[in-house]
C-alpha cells in the first residue's frame, strides 16, 4: 500500500520557492555589482542603478522569507521542526552514516525517513549558517549608505569585527558557495526521486510524498 | 614663530598683517561651509576670532613624509594659507621653525611648561612603540617619549593625516616598528583625528576654528574623526556617480571611458566605502581631488586602508592563500565546476552501475 502523507506545509514550501526566486535575483544583481558585465550604450539606462534596486529588493524577501523559515523551526509539524537539522539524536546520527555511505555507494539504499534525512539536515543547517552571514553581511555593506543605529544594528557593527574589503569579500564568496550547494541539491533530489519513486521532487510543490506501509 | 603680540587678538594680529577685512570674512564663511553651519553663524565665527586670542601650539613631527605640513604650507588661497598659521601660535615645528638644536627644544618645553593643559598640540607621523620606541627619536628621545609629555599636559592634541590617527603607512602590514596613531600610544588623552593623505587643512583649521568659536571640539564619530568632514560617504557625493548608476565604467587606463571621465569602480575605487568631505572640499585650494583626476579613491581617510581593504587598483579583497592575478569570481566559478563536475561523475558512476536490487540492505 502506497500512502500520501502531507510532509511540508504551505509555510515550509511558500519560504522554499521564495528563497529560490529571490536568491536567483540576488545572485544574478550580486554579481553584476561584483563586476559589471553589462555595459551601458547611452547614460540613460541605468544599469547599475537598477541591478542594485533590484538586488535590494530580493534582499528583503529573502530576509523576511528566511525569518518565517526559523520561526517555522519551531512552530511547524515534526518535519519542518528544528531536531530535523541538528543530528543530536542516536537514530538521527544513524541515518547521518546510512545517507552519506548510500551517496559514495557504500550502501545500495538511502536510509528511509519521512522528512529531511539527517545528512540533508545538516546540509541545510550549514545552509542556513551561510544564509545568515550573507543577510549580515548583505546588511553592513547596506548600512554604509544608510547611516543610523538601525543599520548598525543590522549589520554595520560586523565592521568593528572585521574590515570593509573581508565583509564584501565574504559576502561576495558566499554567492559561489550558494551556487554550488544549489548544483548538488538539485542533482540530489533528482537521484532520490528516481530511486525512491516517493514522489520527493513533487512533494517541494505539493506538500505531499508517498511512502509505502 | 609668533610674530604677533599676545594681547591681540586673531582679528587684530590678521589685520595688522594686511589681511582685509573681506578676506578675513570670507575665511569666516568658508569655515562655516566646512563645519556644516548654516551662514548665520558666520558672524559668529567672525566675533569669536576678534576677541580670543590664539591658543599656543605645539606641532611634532614623528614618523611622517611632512606631506601634512607641505598640506598647510601649499594651502594656495592666499588667505587661508596665511590665517591658518595666524589662528595659531605655532611655538614648535620642526620643518618650519626658523630656531634649531637646544633653542628649538626649548622652545617647545616653554611651552609645555608656562601653558600646561592650555596649548594644543598637533601631531604628524606614527609613534614607533617597538623595542622601546627606538626607531623614531628626536634630539635622543622616542618619539613616544615626547608624545606623552606633549600630548598629555595639552588641552587637546590634533592629529593631521592618516599616520598619527592610526598609524598610517608606517604601520602598514608588517608594521617593522610597531607604529602606532598618538591615541593608541598614548592612552588617556582627549584627541580629535583629521586623517587623510595628506590631511585637508580646512577640516583641522576648521576644527580648531570650532574650538574658538564653541569652546568645544566638534562631534567625532568612533574613530576620533569630526562628523562634518568624515560623515559623509564619497561615493555619494562623487561627481562621477551619474556614470556609476548608468552603468558606464572605465575598464583600461586610458580607455574611452577613461578620457570621458566614467565611474573608476572598475579599477578599485574605494568610494564606496570611505567617508570624507574629500568631494566637496578637494584640494589644491579646492580645484582638485584624486577621483576628479582620474584615480581611484584608496580610502586614505580610513582607519588601516593599507590593510583592510584590499589592493589599491582591485575591488575585492585577494582571497586568502590564491595569488593576486586570481580574481574573487574565477575561484568561485573553479569551484563552482568542480561542484557540477562531481555531481556528472556520481551520476554516471550510479548507471554504470545499475539499480540496487529492491529487498537488500534494508
Ligand atoms: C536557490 C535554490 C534553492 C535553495 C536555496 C534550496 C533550499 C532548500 C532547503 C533549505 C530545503 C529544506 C526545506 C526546509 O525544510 O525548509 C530544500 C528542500 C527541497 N528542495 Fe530546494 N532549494 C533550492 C532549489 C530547489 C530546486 C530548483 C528544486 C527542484 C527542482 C528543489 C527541490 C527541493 C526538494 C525536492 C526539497 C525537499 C527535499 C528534502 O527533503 O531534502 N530545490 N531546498
Ligand atoms: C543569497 C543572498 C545574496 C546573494 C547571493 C548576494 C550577492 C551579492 C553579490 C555577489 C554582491 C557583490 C559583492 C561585491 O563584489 O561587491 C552583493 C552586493 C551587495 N549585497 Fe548582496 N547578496 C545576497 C543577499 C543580500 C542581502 C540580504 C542584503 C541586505 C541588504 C544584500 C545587500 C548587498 C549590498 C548592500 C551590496 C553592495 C551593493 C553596492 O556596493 O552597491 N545582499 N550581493
Ligand atoms: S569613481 Fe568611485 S566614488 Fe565615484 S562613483 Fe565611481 S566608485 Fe563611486
Amino acid at each position: 500500500m502506497i500512502k500520501r502523507i502531507y510532509v511540508w506545509e504551505f509555510p515550509v514550501r511558500l519560504t522554499h520557492w521564495l528563497n529560490v526566486l529571490s536568491i536567483l535575483a540576488l545572485a544574478v544583481t550580486g554579481i553584476y555589482i561584483g563586476a559589471p558585465y553589462l555595459f551601458a550604450v547611452n547614460e540613460n539606462q541605468f544599469i547599475m542603478a537598477k541591478m542594485r534596486y533590484v538586488h535590494f529588493i530580493s534582499s528583503y524577501v529573502f530576509t523576511v522569507s528566511f525569518l518565517v523559515r526559523i520561526y517555522w523551526m519551531f512552530a511547524g509539524n515534526k518535519f519542518s521542526r528544528w531536531r530535523q537539522f541538528v543530528p543530536i539524536s542516536k537514530e538521527r546520527l544513524e541515518t547521518l552514516y546510512g545517507a552519506t555511505a548510500y551517496y559514495c555507494f557504500l550502501r545500495e539504499k538511502c536510509p528511509r525517513v519521512i522528512g529531511h534525512t539527517a545528512l540533508a539536515g545538516v546540509t541545510y543547517l550549514l545552509l542556513f549558517i551561510l544564509f545568515l552571514i550573507e543577510i549580515l553581511t548583505g546588511f553592513a555593506l547596506y548600512s554604509q549608505s544608510h547611516i543610523g543605529a538601525f543599520w548598525t544594528l543590522m549589520g554595520g557593527w560586523l565592521f568593528a569585527v572585521m574590515g570593509e574589503g573581508t565583509v564584501r569579500l565574504v559576502h561576495h564568496m558566499i554567492t559561489w558557495l550558494i551556487a554550488v550547494f544549489v548544483i548538488v541539491h538539485i542533482y540530489i533530489a533528482w537521484l532520490n526521486d528516481l530511486s525512491e519513486r516517493n514522489g520527493l521532487m513533487s512533494s517541494i510543490f505539493s506538500g505531499y510524498k508517498s511512502v509505502e506501509e | 614663530m609668533s610674530t604677533v603680540r599676545d594681547d591681540q587678538s586673531i582679528w587684530e594680529g590678521l589685520s595688522k598683517k594686511g589681511v582685509s577685512r573681506r578676506d578675513f570674512m570670507k575665511f569666516c564663511s568658508t569655515m562655516a561651509a566646512t563645519l556644516a553651519l548654516p551662514s548665520s553663524f558666520v558672524p559668529r565665527i567672525a566675533e569669536a576670532l576678534e576677541k580670543k586670542q590664539k591658543p599656543y601650539a605645539v606641532w611634532l613631527e614623528f614618523q611622517d613624509c611632512a606631506g601634512d605640513t607641505e598640506s598647510i604650507l601649499r594651502a594656495t588661497k592666499p588667505t587661508i594659507a596665511q590665517i591658518v598659521l595666524d589662528v595659531i601660535s605655532l611655538e614648535y615645528h620642526e620643518t618650519i621653525m626658523a630656531g634649531a638644536g637646544k633653542a628649538a627644544e626649548k622652545a617647545r618645553d616653554d611651552v609645555v611648561k608656562n601653558q600646561k593643559g592650555k596649548y594644543i598640540a598637533i601631531v604628524e607621523g606614527a609613534i614607533p612603540t617597538k623595542d622601546g620606541g627606538i626607531y623614531c627619536t628626536i634630539a635622543g628621545r622616542t618619539a613616544l617619549d615626547i608624545a606623552k609629555e606633549v600630548c598629555g599636559n595639552a588641552a587637546f592634541t590634533i592629529n593631521v593625516g592618516s599616520c598619527s590617527c592610526w598609524g598610517g603607512v608606517p604601520s602598514a602590514n608588517p608594521n617593522p616598528t610597531g607604529a602606532v596613531g598618538t591615541g593608541e600610544a598614548v592612552s588617556g588623552i582627549t584627541y580629535v583625528n583629521i586623517p587623510g593623505c595628506a590631511h585637508n587643512v580646512e577640516n583641522a583649521t576648521a576644527t580648531i576654528v570650532h574650538y574658538l568659536t564653541f569652546g568645544s571640539l566638534p562631534p567625532v564619530d568612533s574613530h576620533h574623526r569630526p562628523l562634518f568632514g568624515y560623515g559623509k560617504r564619497i561615493h555619494d557625493n562623487c561627481e562621477r556617480r551619474a556614470h556609476f548608476d548608468a552603468g558606464q565604467f572605465v575598464r583600461k587606463w586610458g580607455d574611452e571611458g577613461h578620457r570621458r571621465g566614467w565611474c573608476l569602480y572598475e579599477m578599485g575605487c574605494k568610494g564606496p566605502e570611505a567617508y570624507y568631505n574629500c568631494p566637496t572640499v578637494k584640494y589644491n585650494s579646492g580645484t582638485c581631488w584624486p577621483v576628479q583626476a582620474g584615480h581611484p579613491c584608496m580610502a586614505c581617510a580610513a582607519d588601516h586602508n593599507w590593510d583592510a581593504f584590499g589592493p589599491i587598483y582591485k575591488r575585492l579583497e585577494n582571497v586568502p592563500g590564491a595569488g593576486y592575478q586570481t580574481s574573487a569570481d574565477k575561484i568561485g566559478l573553479g569551484v563552482a565546476a568542480v561542484a557540477a563536475a562531481g555531481v556528472a561523475a556520481h551520476a554516471i558512476a550510479r548507471a554504470v552501475k545499475g539499480k540496487p536490487k529492491d529487498e537488500e540492505d534494508k
